[in-house]
């Protein structure tokens, strides 16, 4: 061999392979010597994580089980079978069993409501949202809490789980956004009056924890009203986020308004446009569409947030698996931990699912305003 | 503005009924807006008034200075149930600002890590922290936090059977017990030396920076300064003969004595707020980054700068002023979040003052108004820092 190679022309090496999977693990994986130690510390965590959770989740877990001694053993997994026997209360608290379908059918109307509103191509969008944001609140403050046409009233104290969740998170969003936009066109007001209102309540809460201004619903709300007075305690909690991602909401939209070229207020002026139809018609269209992708992660942390009503004694999704963790027939070592996953896992879902709607419709406007201004 | 002069100095404003005029419309919504908020803060007070009249609740800050007669598990000021109102204040106060500057520091630390771990080159660290920031960010803090305390740090073994950890340290359901340092004779001198060597590095810092800048020639800063803060404590410490002692926790009947303890709410809460928190700083940190233009590192390049001198001298500097402003309201939602306390039991402002202090005094208004304006205020602090900090960081533009 090293004869016949000595003897013969010299023989360029073929060039190091640009595609396939080596060379992409060459290039992406193993380029340098720091990079090969990061990749094999990766593997690890990586084959580390997974394996812990297929060995928690799947290998070690229980599946069958009546009570939590079917989970009570040396290194037991998952105890799948308290989230299937808890499941009905996870989703409708104490909520009566024979109206659970009233729930259900609320939630079949939403959909029916807002997957049509969020796929871009569907046209309607018009009537869409007045069902979405008119009608479908009134059908569902009918069929939730009952007592007309028949349906018995189930009052609000037995309402849990996830249907809280999602009802603190659907009246927050829709009680913060028009406040929210009040508070920012206040906030960019020429009447000074106004302007230190808005911008006195805008800080003031952003300023707090939500906590406090939950403790302050439930605490002192019932001060604050005339004597025999009350109000719901779900009621109250639903006022206290609202204000408070109303603040935050505003903060957002007038990031929106102050994208907007004065041209067009001036424009909007010289065509005779009254306060409300410059803002209506030709302002905040604009400026809303701007911040979509910050309104909704303002929503993303708004259904965050509503975990903390557990604080104040309300029962949301997180608020139910507490409670059924210190269930004393599931004790085991690892119900806490499977009812918390299982939650977790519920919140992820919704708030991924969120995320990634904003990146697309971020991506939708960004392609609308690269080809200019004319096309959109 | 403009049209507001306009419209007045045409003829037909003249004619215009008095309430068409914008500056009169302007001051009638003004009356109104003052009018009706006054009208509702009069209706609230006097409603709250009536009421604490007739359940007999005192009002005024007289309570501040009665016997509290309750314990706090944690307190970094001496305190027991003798002592007043105030001072469970000033130990709730302490712990918030303890959970909360740790938070910040660790949050930091992490977020950056994995911030710019994202945009690491390499495929498999780049998917990892993306998995990190997902995960974390789309489940509620406080439900991580539940996870940490419940699931994880209350599910530890009993103080018996503790998980024994090197040098000295034992986990358990109590919490984490780990050797404490006592200084002896001498220790105050091992300060001193590396406070010595504090000063010392940064005067070569600035002497370094001057000499660049008058000759171009560098010195190397880092390993002078490792020399300086490491080496040089280092030295004094063991020519001292080693003056510091541990005291080692020692299990004594049901429960470890000595040495000291992160108890497992503390430890839950700032494990919880800096891995919640952290994911959000890495975000911030990766738009950073990405938001220096191409042509800057191009530049660096082409002026022969090395990667890290890119890093250090072209990208990070621009790139901190991106980071900045959301940075600090990252750290602004750490310290509000740390009232999550309550609900694991921590004792922070929000648990001891609006929970205990709240239910033994009955006090609402004055008690929830002050930790309202606590937060406030350490929001104030917060971002009146950074925003000097941030002016600094800012591009002087001409």
């Amino acid at each position: 061999m090293v004869a016949e190679t000595a003897s013969a022309p010299p023989v360029e090496r073929p060039p190091r392979a640009t595609l396939g999977p080596i060379a992409w693990m060459r290039d992406n994986l193993f380029s340098s010597w720091g990079n090969s130690i990061l990749t094999i510390l990766g593997i690890y965590i990586a084959y580390k994580a997974a394996a812990g959770v297929i060995e928690w989740g799947i290998l070690s877990a229980t599946f069958t089980g009546a009570d939590g001694s079917a989970c009570t053993r040396e290194g037991a997994g998952a105890c799948w079978p308290y989230v299937t026997a808890k499941f009905a209360q996870f989703m409708y608290g104490r909520y009566p069993e024979p109206e659970r379908w009233r729930v259900d059918l609320v939630y079949i109307l939403a959909l029916a409501g807002l997957v049509p509103l969020m796929i871009p191509r569907v046209p309607g969008k018009f009537w869409n949202a007045v069902y979405v944001f008119a009608i479908f609140p009134v059908l569902a403050f009918f069929l939730l809490v009952g007592g007309v046409l028949g349906f018995p009233h189930v009052g609000t104290e037995l309402w849990g789980g996830l249907l809280v969740t999602l009802v603190v998170a659907s009246v927050g969003i829709a009680g913060s956004l028009p406040i929210g936009v009040l508070l920012a066109l206040g906030r960019r007001s020429k009447m000074p009056v106004v302007r230190w209102v808005s911008i006195g309540f805008i800080e003031f809460v952003r300023g707090v924890p939500l906590i406090t201004v939950l403790f302050m619903a439930s605490v002192m709300l019932p001060l604050f009203l005339p004597p025999g007075m009350t109000f719901d305690k779900l009621l109250r909690a639903l006022i206290g986020v609202a204000l408070f991602s109303a603040a935050y909401m505003a903060e957002v939209i007038r990031g929106g308004l102050q994208a907007i070229p004065r041209g067009q207020f001036e424009a909007a002026e010289a065509l005779g446009l009254s306060y409300p139809q410059r803002m209506g018609l030709i302002i905040l269209p604009q400026a809303l569409k701007l911040v979509i992708p910050g309104i909704v992660n303002t929503f993303i942390g708004l259904f965050k947030d509503t975990s903390l009503v557990l604080i104040i004694g309300l029962f949301d999704l997180l608020g139910i698996v507490q409670l059924n963790n210190a269930d004393s027939k599931w004790f085991s070592p690892t119900t806490a931990m499977t009812g918390y996953v299982f939650a977790g896992f519920i919140f992820w879902l919704f708030c991924f699912f969120m995320s990634r709607y904003s990146q697309m419709i971020e991506r939708r406007l960004a392609t609308g305003h690269e080809r200019g201004p004319g096309k959109a | 503005m403009a049209v507001v002069s306009a419209r007045g100095s045409s003829s037909a404003a003249a004619q215009a009924s008095f309430f068409y005029r914008p500056e009169v419309r302007q001051a009638i919504y003004q009356i109104v807006t003052v009018v009706v908020i006054v009208l509702l803060f009069w209706i609230l007070i006097t409603n709250t008034a009536a009421n604490l009249a007739r359940q007999n609740i005192a009002s005024g800050f007289g309570f501040i200075d009665r016997t509290a007669g309750f314990d706090v598990s944690q307190h970094l000021i001496p305190f027991d149930n003798s002592m007043t109102y105030g001072r469970a204040f000033l130990v709730g106060l302490l712990n918030t600002l303890l959970v909360a500057g740790l938070g910040i520091v660790l949050a930091t630390v992490l977020g950056f890590i994995i911030g710019i771990a994202r945009l690491s080159t390499n495929w498999l660290v780049a998917r990892l922290a993306t998995v990190y920031v997902e995960i974390v960010r789309n489940v509620p803090l406080l439900l991580q936090l539940f996870f940490w305390y419940f699931a994880v740090l209350k599910s530890l073994p009993p103080p018996r059977q503790s998980a024994t950890l090197p040098a000295g340290g034992f986990l358990n359901v109590r919490g984490l017990y780990l050797p404490a340092p006592v200084p002896e004779a001498g220790f105050g001198i091992v300060m001193l030396a590396l406070l010595a060597g504090v000063i010392a590095s940064i005067a070569v810092y600035l002497v370094a920076r001057r000499r660049q800048a008058l000759t171009g020639q560098r010195l190397p800063v880092l390993w002078i300064t490792l020399a300086l803060v490491v080496l040089l404590p280092l030295g004094v410490y063991i020519v001292m003969g080693r003056p510091l002692g541990w005291d080692y926790p020692e299990l004594k009947g049901f429960n470890f004595q000595g040495g000291m303890v992160l108890q497992p709410e503390f430890t839950a809460l700032l494990l919880g707020l800096s891995i919640y928190t952290a994911s959000f700083i890495a975000e911030i940190v990766r738009a950073g980054i990405m938001g220096v233009s191409k042509g800057q590192k191009e530049a660096a390049r082409a002026m022969g700068l090395s990667n890290g001198q890119m890093l250090r001298l072209v990208v990070i500097p621009q790139a901190m002023r991106i980071i900045i402003p959301p940075l600090t309201s990252q750290f602004l939602n750490l310290t509000k979040n740390s009232s999550l306390a309550v609900a694991i039991g921590y004792p922070d402002l929000v648990s001891v003052w609006s929970g205990t202090v709240l239910n033994q005094t009955g006090q609402a208004v004055e008690v929830i108004l002050v930790t309202m304006g606590v937060f406030l205020t350490l929001s104030l602090i917060t971002s009146g820092f950074m925003n000097w900090f941030n002016k600094h960081m800012a591009l002087v533009e001409r």
